[in-house]
């Protein structure tokens, strides 16, 4: 179930907003209008949504109105136009102490600076959102120095913010976020401001912690190599509306336009894209109960010089040679007891690119890509490796 | 040319007026705050000079350090040695008592004119008037309603001792960086919430050096006070000035500048201190 839905969201700023959304709709460009009416259109036709426990990316450049976006979903700014509905119901709507009861309850916020209360010791910045719902200093204390502890800073509650390091400082915002049990996390470059170590140390955890927590996280980044790291799904802005939303691999490998193109150009692919997004197809195969005479003839039909041979299920069972399978006809063999290789390497759906190149390498045969549940889903041979590494979409590149 | 626009009749045509109808308000307001300044004269001279200075060397050296301290000590026992120790104690009551009301009406403007646009428009070109208007201007309808003594001069001093306390509150607040605000209003908290636990919190140093500003002046004021009767050490220098007696004149002169240091040690030995703990 959708945890968070956005239709047709819009903010503008400027005076006459309403003005401005009624030309938006009529289809105008920003420019156009910010020509006529002078007003700047923040985001426009935002349209998402977001699974639970799902954690989702804001992903674009400065100035494309993700962080806008983000500070829409918990009214610190007001859109103009549209709808958001949270757990089936509409916050856009809702009244200042209802949406104040949101905020303390259902979703907090992680801010790019820390945004970390100066004059609070750590314990007092991790209890303030307790300390605004009314919870005693006792028990507010206490859930706060147990948060504290999940982020790695016990020992540090009674220190001033300013005595701490930048990653220990965003640990001390996301304890924060995380004392009033929020179902939701909304984080705007959350990490930016820290150096590169600490990132993937902070995207580490968080990676991990959300495993324990399963909230639903909206992140937002310019970063692309962190939206591709934490993401489950990426929305790509530009310009105040989103271009693209799907998996890395999605927006990897086919590109909505030449924009998403630019954009992922230098990503290192071998780290994102996975076995499934450089497979072949795995035609043609061949079922245990065929035989070596239908193996030979599909291998000549497709110009290959070897098969995987499957069972009724389409599990893996082995691959078979050419020349093996020459030598069972000549020697009449009916079955593929003598002549399938069963050790032949192979590779989970999921497994990334940089993983697999060392197991092609090394194989004289081509890889079987399988699923989960055991099952053949494609075939790794080097060329089509290669080419998906290169370009994107051309998954069935190269022969066998 | 037009004829002469009467700016300065219809000023004296509304001051009459507030005579004539606003008289009781007046005497009230004169009654109330002259009991207080008396109040606190009284206290003060129950007091032995030597025990008051003592107490204030133990003071001055907690919040800020011993040298300090013994310079406030010895400042202060040359007030009493200067035979000059009720009149300082009558400057300190007015000082005290017109700074504080200074105080409880400007720090809430101040955040006032933070928390509205509108407020801010309207308060600065008020603040501004009252910052360069020459006070010898408003000391005459100041006796009007209020007599002559300490309550038109408590008036006086509060009306130019208030803007820097107003302007530097509101700066304060302003100054709070947005997204503490925002990490504020994320979390949930309310507008009152936001102002007590984050923007006075994290003002205060700016509002302490208002309020120090606002005590400098309002001794800076003392003897214009002394003009309409307020006494103190600004009689003292006014007598010297009317008898041209220059030893008289200079003595009360360094009495005032000892209390300006011995207080604006203390006041920003305070917001120091404020400071350390943040």
């Amino acid at each position: 179930m959708s945890k968070i839905v956005v239709k047709d969201l819009a903010k503008i700023f400027g005076d006459h907003p309403v003005k401005a959304l009624k030309m938006l709709q009529e289809g105008c460009s920003k420019n156009e209008i910010l020509a006529k009416t002078r007003q700047t259109v923040g985001i426009f036709n935002i349209n998402f949504e977001v699974k639970e426990a799902e954690v989702f990316v804001l992903m674009g450049l400065s100035g494309s109105g993700k962080s806008t976006l983000l500070r829409c979903i918990n009214r610190l700014i007001e859109p103009t136009g549209g709808t958001i509905t949270l757990d089936g119901e509409e916050i856009t709507g809702a009244r200042p102490e209802a949406m104040r009861e949101i905020r303390r309850k259902k979703m907090s916020m992680v801010f790019q600076r820390f945004a970390l209360f100066p004059h609070r010791t750590v314990l007092d910045n991790a209890a303030y959102g307790l300390e605004v719902q009314g919870i005693p200093q006792e028990q507010r204390r206490e859930k706060a120095a147990q948060v504290l502890e999940v982020v790695g800073l016990k020992g540090w509650e009674d220190s001033m913010p300013a005595q701490l390091s930048g990653g220990m400082q965003q640990r001390v915002g996301l304890a924060r976020a995380l004392a009033n049990d929020p179902d939701m996390l909304l984080m705007d470059e959350a990490f930016s401001a820290l150096d590169p170590l600490i990132r993937k140390e902070m995207q580490d955890e968080l990676l991990s912690l959300q495993n324990a927590l399963n909230k639903t996280i909206i992140f937002v980044t310019h970063d692309l190599d962190e939206a591709l790291k934490i993401g489950d799904r990426i929305a790509l802005m530009n310009d105040g509306t989103i271009v693209q939303t799907g998996t890395a691999e999605e927006i990897l490998t086919k590109p909505a336009n030449d924009y998403v193109e630019k954009f992922v150009a230098d990503v290192d692919r071998s780290k994102v894209l996975t076995a499934e997004g450089v497979m072949k197809a795995p035609d043609p195969v061949v079922s245990l109960k065929d035989g070596p005479r239908v193996a030979l003839r599909l291998m000549k039909e497709y110009g290959i010089s070897s098969i995987f041979v499957v069972t009724r299920e389409r599990r893996l069972a082995g691959l078979v040679l050419a020349e093996d399978a020459v030598r069972a006809v000549e020697e009449n063999k009916n079955d593929f007891n003598n002549i399938m290789i069963k050790d032949t390497p192979e590779v989970n759906i999921d497994t990334p690119v940089i993983d697999i190149i060392p197991v092609i390498a090394e194989s004289r045969f081509p890889v079987a890509v399988t699923r989960t549940d055991g099952r053949l889903a494609g075939v790794l041979v080097r060329g089509s490796v290669l080419a998906g590494m290169v370009r994107k979409g051309e998954n069935a590149g190269g022969a066998a | 040319m037009l004829p002469k626009i009467p700016i300065g009749l219809w000023v004296e045509k509304i001051v009459d007026w507030a005579q004539i109808n606003l008289g009781l308000l007046f005497d009230l307001i004169t009654l109330f705050f002259k009991n207080i300044i008396v109040g606190i004269e009284n206290i003060i001279l129950l007091v032995h000079p030597l025990v008051i200075i003592i107490l204030v060397f133990v003071l001055v050296w907690f919040i800020a350090n011993r040298k300090t301290a013994l310079g406030a000590a010895v400042g202060l026992y040359l007030i009493y040695n200067m035979r000059l120790w009720n009149p300082a104690v009558e400057t300190l009551a007015l000082v005290l008592a017109s700074a504080v009301l200074a105080l409880l009406v400007g720090v809430p403007i101040g955040i006032l004119t933070a928390r509205s646009d509108l407020v801010h428009r309207i308060t600065m070109p008020v603040l501004d008037f009252m910052q360069t208007m020459p006070p010898f201007v408003y000391l005459i309808p100041a006796v009007f309603f209020f007599g002559l003594g300490h309550v038109p001069g408590l008036v006086a001093t509060v009306v130019f001792a208030m803007p820097p306390c107003i302007r530097l509150t509101g700066l304060g607040i302003r100054q709070v960086p947005v997204e503490l605000i925002e990490a504020s209003e994320a979390f949930g908290a309310t507008e009152w919430q936001k102002l007590t636990r984050v923007q006075v919190p994290l003002a205060m140093p700016t509002i302490m050096a208002g309020i120090n500003q606002c005590i400098m002046l309002s001794l800076s004021m003392v003897v214009i006070a002394a003009m309409i009767g307020a006494r103190g050490l600004g009689m003292e220098v006014l007598a010297g000035i009317s008898r041209l007696d220059v030893a008289l004149g200079f003595e009360g002169g360094l009495a005032i500048v000892i209390m300006a240091i011995v207080l604006d040690r203390i006041t920003q030995g305070l917001s120091e201190k404020r400071k350390i703990k943040a």
